[in-house]
């Protein structure tokens, strides 16, 4: 982990994001104990029940919550570097087209899609010579998992042809 | 029977055709991913879960063993060459073989690690066998307050004790924590924190999250990064074998790795790094050539290179007597005994000694397999560090989201490892450690089934928890090693945790 802590960044000022990360912490925490406030006293004997550990945990995350707070107030969060969404975008797009594409159109082009798009990502953008290779490749990757080691993959029209 | 018994019929066991090839299986990917910079055994381990759960349950464990000791060999050969460590374990290992490998002395370096490797991991894998029945039998009077402590302390060290933040380290466990939540509550079969979404009753896949976590996140980590200067494989140049002089200098830090890394790693104190640290540090105080350390001496590699995979079968001692994973590729093993309706544990020794022992010496066989794998096969390792990232990524994508088709093929599940991939970028964009997540979703239930049975013999009254004097010792171990990296890191001290840190692996 970056551990960049230089003493002479004097100005420091509140970290927005890591606020950010606190109300997530807390809200999380709400969550919990909102959720087994509905299991109640069912079923607990001398009460430690379903709800004893959720409620150390929410309360653990509260208070995790409110130290993230004062951190983030105090700028004590180390620096992060600078990250390009470009490519975070592609993947995340490549990943979400395999979801979606996956029951419709089988295993082979749905996990092609997300080959060419990762590479894509890392900066291979002839999408004409990926998405082929990565169709060909998951097909092959398809043919050994379902046939030979009987794994249950989703198949499609390309696999119909085939098998 | 002796232990040297069981480790014979272990031996039978393991020289079954079908796991020897199950171990090669095991030790060829394992060496693999450990070559390969950015994807490690924990990973691997996870995406073979669910493809190996129709196999018979011994040869899939030997393999996820072999894929352990595999990752800790292939690491090496990515520090020395790549100066990027292929697996965590391996950092130190770059200071020092890199170094040499610019000299020109890459192939002393790997021999001296593989080798090295191959001595730590069989002394290792042989204390393993002799100290487990001794610690079995000790924690067969173990109570569930006695097991909630030791989880306690395994918590404690995984996600604080080391690292650069007490804060970070313990939000990563709550997290994990808070998605062992989800689920049908195990006691009463109620059903918590699942929203009356259906796919949430059976809980949080740890496949699924593991792989998120490790594969995607990691991924999207360094595609974010963008197109950087990549670094220069160095190539293997001269001979491949060492010299009178590299034996000489090897030879005590071989032995003194292993006997720092072991114990490192059978203690409930987190990962293989922490050993080879030590290790480092050990060797450049006894070395007689001091002047060779930061310019590529021999013993910088061979002294960390033992302890890694001294600790590694260190690891195991908990992991088989107690249950207790101390790493994530642990945890993740841990998972794949549960797969099989197993829990590992001392009740595991009596009721299935075929495949414990039969684990322990296939692992010797491993580290036999490994040796020559890592030595006359080593260019081959070498070509797979010129795989261009674009094609290295799309296919470890393609491979990660097929563990979990193959699982469950549901557009939920793909969606839930969307998900955990981007919450495991965002955690190291901000610097929060991946592997606590991963033992807080695993260890988590099993240290809430023993907190609850604990308290429910006690009738309610958390005072019995640190009744029992074994129990209040872990969790006094465990409140010090919370509240002393936090003193030092306040007065800051807190530079030489951060080089501790225990990462994914």
């Amino acid at each position: 982990m970056s551990t960049d802590s230089s003493p002479k960044a004097a100005k420091r000022r509140p970290d927005r994001a890591a606020l950010v990360i606190a109300v997530a912490l807390i809200a999380v925490a709400a969550v919990i104990f909102w959720d087994v406030s509905r299991l109640g006293a069912i079923a607990s004997y001398a009460r430690i029940g379903p709800t004893t550990v959720p409620n150390l945990v929410a309360g653990g995350l509260l208070v995790l919550g409110i130290w993230t707070a004062i951190e983030a107030w105090r700028g004590d969060f180390p620096e992060r570097e600078h990250q390009e969404m470009g490519p975070v975008l592609w993947i995340v797009g490549g990943l979400a087209a395999q979801m979606l594409l996956l029951k419709p159109l089988g295993f082979s082009i749905a996990t092609g899609v997300l080959f060419a798009m990762t590479a894509a990502g890392f900066g291979k953008r002839k999408l004409w010579l990926t998405l082929p290779i990565g169709i060909a490749f998951s097909f092959v990757v398809w043919v050994i998992f379902t046939r030979l080691l009987q794994l249950h993959l989703p198949s499609g029209p390309l696999e119909a042809l085939f098998f | 029977m002796s232990t040297f018994e069981f480790l014979l019929q272990g031996m039978l066991v393991a020289c079954q055709p079908m796991n020897l090839l199950y171990a090669l299986i095991g030790v060829t990917l394992g060496t693999a991913v450990g070559v390969l910079p950015g994807i490690g055994p924990a990973l691997t381990v996870a995406l073979l879960l669910p493809v190996t759960y129709k196999l018979d349950p011994a040869g899939s464990l030997i393999m996820f063993a072999g894929i352990y000791y595999g990752g800790m060999y292939g690491g090496s050969t990515t520090s020395i060459l790549l100066n990027t460590p292929g697996e965590s374990a391996s950092i130190v290992t770059a200071l020092e073989g890199n170094k040499m490998a610019r000299a020109g002395r890459g192939g002393p370096a790997l021999a001296t690690a593989a080798i090295g490797s191959f001595v730590a991991g069989l002394i290792a894998t042989l204390l393993l066998a002799f100290i487990a029945p001794s610690i079995v039998k000790l924690a067969l009077v173990f109570g569930p307050r006695e097991y909630f402590a030791l989880m306690v302390l395994a918590f404690v060290t995984v996600s604080s004790a080391f690292g650069d933040s007490t804060l970070r380290g313990l939000t990563s466990l709550f997290i994990g924590f808070a998605l062992a939540i989800i689920g049908i509550d195990q006691q009463t079969g109620q059903a918590r924190m699942s929203f009356g979404v259906p796919d949430l009753l059976d809980g949080i896949e740890v496949t699924t999250l593991a792989v998120a976590m490790f594969a995607i996140g990691e991924t999207l980590y360094i595609a974010a990064q963008g197109s950087r200067a990549p670094d220069k494989v160095e190539a293997v140049k001269g001979s491949l074998w060492m010299n009178a002089q590299d034996w000489a200098r090897s030879w005590k830090p071989w032995l003194r790795g292993t006997f720092i890394g072991f114990p490192i790693g059978a203690m409930p104190a987190g990962g293989a790094e922490i050993g080879t640290f030590l290790s480092y540090a050990t060797e450049k105080r006894l070395t007689k050539h001091p002047e060779e350390f930061g310019n590529g001496a021999i013993e910088g590699v061979a002294g960390p290179e033992a302890a890694n995979n001294a600790s590694a079968a260190g690891t195991l001692v908990p992991l088989l007597t107690l249950g207790l994973p101390t790493t994530a590729t642990a945890a993740i093993m841990l998972a794949g005994f549960q797969q099989y309706g197993l829990q590992p544990g001392p009740l595991l020794f009596a009721t299935n000694p075929q495949l414990v022992w039969g684990l322990i010496a296939s692992l010797l066989i491993a580290n036999f397999m490994l040796l020559v794998l890592n030595l006359p096969m080593i260019g081959l390792w070498v070509r797979l560090l010129t795989i261009p990232r674009p094609w290295l990524y799309a296919g470890i994508l393609l491979f990660a989201t097929l563990g979990t088709i193959g699982a469950n093929p549901s557009v939920f599940e793909l969606g839930m490892l969307l998900a955990f991939g981007l919450l495991g970028f965002i955690m190291r964009i901000f610097g929060y450690p991946i592997a606590p997540v991963v033992v807080g979703l695993i260890l988590g239930p099993l240290a809430e089934q023993q907190l609850r049975r604990a308290l429910a013999i006690s009738q309610g009254d958390p005072t019995a928890l640190v009744m029992s004097p074994v129990a209040a010792v872990l969790l006094a171990v465990a409140a010090a090693a919370l509240i002393i990296p936090l003193i030092l890191r306040a007065r800051g001290r807190g530079q030489v945790l951060a080089q501790l840190a225990a990462s994914e692996d």
